[in-house]
């Protein structure tokens, strides 16, 4: 019963501790000691003798040959590490803007009193744009076997017909022409609705809120188009000679449901650290909701995507999964496995019931989850095609993550700092405190 | 003894008034749904979730066990050069079937136990405006230790425009 609740101050302001940046500095700390270490490791052969096993399996296999080829050293490894987190944390920043982006679209009210943080998302972008121009410069070559001119060229034996075919869109300059558009339009919008949105604080008013409604529509158009380039661009060219037209859908599911995990642990967690106290397990509820209904909406592209591909069963789509689920020695076959379980099964029989939704513990470990496995989705569509059977997991791996967690973590942390956490003059932010469905 | 009220926000703070007081309120008739009237009214919590979740788990296992036994064991067949028993593409079968058992199943229960079977007769109809502009709260007398008057107090109190005795 909505009136029944006191409803909490809304006046609060979040304090990033000298004790949180330490901790953060700490484990990027030890992230990086990690990818030293494990990069010195890599270098020096050590696991060189599982890699060549693997490498004979999956040359007899006779599968890859090419890709395998030129994915030997073990700087594409370290590149395709930087690249599958800078995508994962590129789409989980993107998706901040999303979430408010239609919230605005939809006039939606209850989303209002967390609304600052998704909003608070998106700063991390022009980190990752660094991460990836820099990667793309030095590892290119590594990461995406279209870079290489001598493919496009009839006279030479490695010209390739099928990639050659593909030139008009995969070549370097366009790639890194769409690059920056894609960073600069997602960046420039959310600038804008921030701005907006932190003036309303000030100044109070609809005025403000109209305005947001209409970037925020202007920047669901942009992404419903950059969504799918950039899942092409930044994924599936990485198996150059593979296409799949769910694709785009598919990896926008994925950072959808692993943006929304990220909001939901964050409104969690910062609710543990006393913030947030307006914020009602209705608004839990629907969160859990959220995570519950797009980890299925996932699962289902996923599906649909792999069950046109086995039923058809033509050779050039087939290969795809093949080489994920038994090619290079079948090193592809856990993650592919521990996504499925940790992106379906588990949230799916965890956030079930009605309770579970509304319980932090719970609620955690279904975030923690998700989180984990889209990881690990992005894992197996990068890392075979980009290093095939020198691929791993290790102290690269870890380290890695730890470092761009970290980033992300203390990115967003200043972000929040910025502004009273709730939207004081937000013209929902009444209707969000009394969200009630029972 | 049927209490009519004008306003949604009205009868919702009434409800708890009146059981406050000693009023047992039988239901809430209104044309919509007033979020909070479940928890105001003590309505225990619906039980259906379980039921749908026993119903679509039976029909997950039909729908496999329909699949397994027609094309891999009874008649084994080989469709697109995939095994006879392959659960991919079983899957859209199984989900299929989950869902219309789930759905026709919640359906049926809550039938049941509203008691809402096809009939001839009538069902208590205690202020037909209910269905269109008013909120009707119906209290069985008979249920209630307290006097016609001191209930009539007690609904005009908390706002009911009209209080009305009906028979059935």
């Amino acid at each position: 019963m909505a009136s029944v609740h006191a409803i909490p101050s809304v006046e609060e302001e979040f304090i990033f501790t000298s004790g949180a940046k330490t901790k953060l500095l700490i484990g990027g700390g030890i992230g990086l000691a990690m990818v030293l270490i494990g990069a010195f490791l890599l270098a020096n052969g050590s696991g060189h003798e599982a890699a060549e096993a693997a490498h004979g399996a999956a040359a007899g296999a006779a599968e890859h040959g090419e890709e395998a080829a030129h994915a030997g050293n073990w700087m594409t490894r370290i590149w395709a590490n930087i690249w599958v987190n800078a995508v994962y944390f590129t789409g989980i920043s993107v998706i901040g803007m999303f979430f408010i982006s239609y919230n605005y679209l939809a006039e939606a009210g209850w989303s209002a009193v967390f609304k600052r943080i998704p909003e608070a998302m998106p700063a991390f972008l022009p980190v990752t744009f660094v991460i990836m121009l820099v990667t793309f410069f030095l590892g290119g070559h590594d990461l995406f076997h279209w870079t290489h001119e001598e493919l496009f060229d009839p006279g030479n034996k490695l010209y390739d017909p099928i990639i050659a075919g593909k030139q008009s869109f995969l070549n370097t300059p366009f790639f890194l022409i769409r690059m920056v558009i894609y960073f600069a339009s997602w960046y420039l919008l959310w600038r804008i609705l921030r701005n907006l949105s932190l003036e309303e604080d000030r100044i109070g008013g609809t005025t403000n809120y109209y305005k947001s409604i209409r970037y925020g529509t202007a920047f669901l158009v942009v992404f419903a188009i950059t969504s799918s380039t950039s899942a092409w661009d930044f994924v599936m060219s990485i198996d150059t000679h593979w296409f799949s037209t769910m694709f785009g859908w598919y990896t926008l599911a994925s950072w959808h449901v692993s943006g929304l995990a990220v909001i939901t642990l964050t409104v969690v967690t910062l609710r543990e650290m006393g913030y947030l106290r307006a914020v009602n397990n209705s608004h839990l509820r629907d969160l859990g909701k959220f995570v519950f209904a797009f980890s299925i909406f996932w699962t289902y592209v996923w599906f649909a995507q792999f069950l046109l591909i086995y039923y058809a069963n033509l050779p050039e789509e087939a290969i795809y999964y093949r080489s994920r689920f038994s090619g290079y020695g079948g090193i592809y076959q856990a993650p592919f496995f521990i996504n499925l379980f940790l992106n379906f099964f588990f949230p799916f029989l965890v956030l079930m019931t009605r309770d579970s939704k509304m319980t932090h513990s719970i609620l955690k470990v279904a975030c923690w989850s998700v989180l984990i496995g889209h990881y690990f989705d992005f894992y197996t569509n990068i890392m075979p095609g980009s290093v095939g059977a020198n691929g791993g997991f290790g102290p690269v791996e870890f380290g890695f993550i730890l470092i761009f967690v970290c980033a992300f973590i203390w990115s967003v942390s200043s972000q929040l700092t910025k502004a009273n956490l709730i939207p004081r003059n937000h013209p929902m932010l009444e209707e969000s405190l009394h969200h009630d469905i029972a | 003894m049927v209490g009519v009220y004008d306003d949604d926000e009205v009868i919702l703070h009434a409800v708890p008034k009146l059981r406050k007081a000693g009023v047992k309120i039988s239901e809430v008739y209104s044309p919509f749904a007033i979020h909070g009237m479940d928890d105001a009214l003590g309505h225990p919590r619906t039980r259906i979730g379980i039921a749908a979740f026993l119903f679509g788990v039976t029909g997950c296992i039909c729908a496999l066990t329909l699949t397994i036994w027609t094309m891999g064991i009874d008649w084994p067949m080989i469709v697109g050069g995939k095994d006879p028993i392959s659960i991919p593409n079983y899957i859209p079968i199984t989900f299929e079937l989950t869902v219309l058992f789930t759905a026709f199943g919640m359906v049926t229960v809550f039938f049941i136990t509203n008691g809402l079977g096809p009939s001839l007769v009538n069902p208590n109809m205690f202020d037909p405006r209910s269905t269109d502009n008013k909120f009707v709260m119906a209290i069985d007398l008979k249920g209630n230790r307290m006097t016609e008057a001191e209930i009539t107090q007690q609904l005009r109190e908390t706002g009911a425009e009209e209080v009305n005795i009906k028979q059935f």
